[in-house]
């Protein structure tokens, strides 16, 4: 299991890989933005850590931050992120797309909810073939009123499925307050489906860390399902779009109220300053070369468009617009 | 050779599915305990368990959602949704998720089997024909099955794929018989083939529509017109190659489906053989389709349904023109 610092480093890791990919959006190297993981890097980090290798997980528009924590490299992920061919997707999958199926990362996924089945699927296939392998959806508030999310966790209480879920409640969806768009409770959600939940300070990475571990061994002992839901404040846009065209769904306060507890200080402060700052100085040049690799790497032949549509090798009718 | 309903031949092939490869599994709604509400799964849950042929909850979806999951951990499924109309719940999870997970990163062997069409009396929801939607999304294939050689060998085909494919399967067709050779070299998948070779006009069906076009043919003879009629067998890709051959042969063209006209799989055929065959043409690509509205109370289906008169009435004037 992780220390102190390796959690702490994950966290920072994933801190400074978002800023640097803004940089990158607004330097025009990203194309069409990205949804920033910022103020959130605890609930990736904290859950990824209690689990294995083999283990797997969904994710969400809002997803960097979990491919990272469950083990991606950083620059085959600039790269995604840039639409390049070294890309973790071949720059094919993009910011919400990102995947690495060695790895149990079986997809970020820009249609909110949904990815909550998918990980069902996963958490089933694994216990057909025999295995105590444990699946993860992360999601947000919003998805706790889509449909399909209510479906997977009926599945998995009723067949006891491996899975955790793990609802990121940042306050938003998108721009709409959480107490405007939910009725009842989220926590509640689950209780209908007789799967145990808890609300847990998602701002501090070692209360992530041990309410994973419980609902992990609780699903690897074939105890079924578990919903932890992670309270977090969104530090930055909903998207970078939000950068050019300033929304005013939050007020200064809000913001300043938000971003009070930052999960990066929070985990710093166990941590020796002179550990701390090593720590820093080396995410920096990972993340430096993340950025040099992508931006090296090759722009995709635009003819490739029309390619990998099939396991086939079936490929769309040539000269059709 | 042994003659079987198309129902028994669906049945048929997918024993042989279950019994070929243990990757292979069922899921569906009461298609496990029941056998299905057209009995297509009698008897493969007491052979092969709950584990490969599994009853699921009523929630489409989710089904569609954890078989991606249960993909992308090397399982493949094959999905009953009940009814035609049923699948509309599922659509995001088909549209989204199914169909662009290859071109991005990997595909997903899943075959999602649709007992569609109309001529039961079953009204909206239960009679419908909705293949134009998938057809037209890129990603998926639509394969359509109308007697039961085809049935017994195109599933075990699709399942076989390493490509979504959705099934369309002829409800009101499934208790027909016919010739099955279970030892035969089967057709192709995606290939179209002539159903009844003729030299005056060509007519091009699917599904259900196959028979009905057979009968206009028989119909026809009787006047001295000898039809040729295809049966396209796969709607995406389609294969275009026997009709363009056909069509510069007689110089007319019907095509004949349940689906309404608007937008749909004749829209397609029609442009492309004007494409291709303009100067063959003796007169427009005629449609007999449905009409364009939902589909109609079990009292006037029949009206809505195309039949043989109107099939006739379409190729009198092709040669009318």
């Amino acid at each position: 299991m992780p220390d102190a610092v390796a959690l702490y480093r994950t966290i920072r890791l994933i801190r400074r890989f978002e800023e640097r990919a803004i940089e990158l959006v607004r330097s025009g190297d990203i194309v069409g933005g990205v949804h920033p993981y910022l103020g959130q890097e605890a609930i990736a980090t904290g859950v990824c850590a209690a689990l294995r290798p083999d283990d797997v997980i969904t994710s969400t528009h809002r997803g960097h931050g979990h491919v990272l924590a469950k083990g991606a490299d950083p620059a085959r992920m600039m790269a995604e992120l840039a639409g390049r061919v070294t890309g973790l997707n071949r720059g094919r999958g993009g910011s919400m797309h990102a995947a690495d199926f060695s790895l149990g990362i079986l997809g970020a996924n820009a249609i909110v909810g949904a990815a909550g089945a998918i990980a069902c699927g996963a958490a089933w296939a694994g216990m057909l073939a025999g295995s105590d392998r444990v699946a993860v959806t992360f999601f947000g508030d919003g998805a706790v009123n889509q449909g399909v999310l209510l479906e997977a966790m009926n599945l998995a209480a009723l067949r006891r499925l491996p899975v955790l879920f793990v609802c990121e409640n940042n306050g938003y969806a998108t721009t709409m307050p959480t107490a405007g768009a939910v009725a009842g409770t989220i926590t509640g959600r689950a209780a209908a489906f007789g799967i145990p939940a808890s609300t847990v300070d998602g701002m501090d990475v070692s209360v992530v860390l041990d309410a994973a571990r419980e609902a992990v061994e609780r699903a690897r002992a074939g105890a079924g399902p578990t919903m932890l839901e992670c309270l977090t404040y969104r530090f930055d846009a909903h998207h970078t779009f939000e950068h050019r065209v300033r929304l005013r769904y939050r007020d200064d306060a809000d913001v300043a109220a938000g971003r009070s507890r930052d999960p990066m200080q929070i985990q710093g402060a166990r941590l020796d300053p002179d550990e701390r700052t090593r720590i820093d100085v080396a995410v920096e040049t990972v993340l430096d070369e993340a950025v040099r690799f992508a931006l090296a790497s090759d722009h995709p032949d635009p003819a490739g468009a029309l390619d990998h549509l099939y396991a086939s090798g079936l490929r769309a009718r040539p000269g059709v617009a | 050779m042994e003659t079987v309903t198309i129902g028994k031949a669906l049945n048929l092939g997918l024993r042989r599915a279950l019994e070929d490869d243990p990757k292979v599994i069922l899921m569906g709604e009461d298609i496990g305990r029941l056998g299905g509400v057209f009995r297509i799964t009698d008897g493969l849950q007491k052979d092969f368990g709950d584990d490969r042929v599994i009853d699921t909850p009523l929630a489409e979806s989710g089904i569609v959602g954890t078989a991606v999951g249960l993909c992308l951990r090397g399982y493949r499924p094959v999905l009953e949704i009940q009814f035609d109309g049923f699948v509309y719940p599922a659509y995001d999870q088909i549209v989204s998720q199914v169909a662009k997970m290859h071109y991005r990163s990997r595909g997903l062997p899943i075959v999602i089997r649709i007992p569609f069409g109309g001529g039961i009396g079953a009204v909206e929801h239960h009679s419908e024909s909705p293949e134009a939607y998938f057809s037209h999304t890129a990603g998926l294939k639509v394969v359509v099955c109308a007697n039961p050689n085809d049935a017994y060998w195109m599933i075990q085909q699709a399942i076989a794929s390493d490509d979504p494919i959705i099934f369309f399967e002829p409800k009101r067709r499934y208790w027909e018989k016919g010739p099955v050779d279970t030892d035969a070299e089967p057709y192709p998948l995606h290939a179209a083939r002539v159903a009844r070779p003729g030299t005056d006009a060509t007519v091009v069906a699917y599904g259900p529509m196959v028979r009905t076009a057979l009968d206009a043919a028989t119909a026809a003879a009787e006047e001295g017109r000898e039809l040729e009629v295809i049966d396209l067998r796969s709607i995406s890709p389609l294969d275009m190659a026997p009709v363009y051959e056909s069509v510069r042969k007689t110089g007319r063209l019907v095509v004949v489906h349940e689906a309404p006209s608007n937008v749909g799989v004749g829209a397609e055929i029609a442009a492309r053989v004007t494409e291709q065959c303009f100067y063959s043409l003796e007169a427009p690509v005629l449609r007999v389709c449905g009409f364009n509205v939902p589909y109609p109370a079990a009292r006037v289906e029949e009206d809505f349904l195309p039949d043989l008169d109107r099939v006739l009435d379409a190729v009198d004037r092709s040669f009318g023109w």
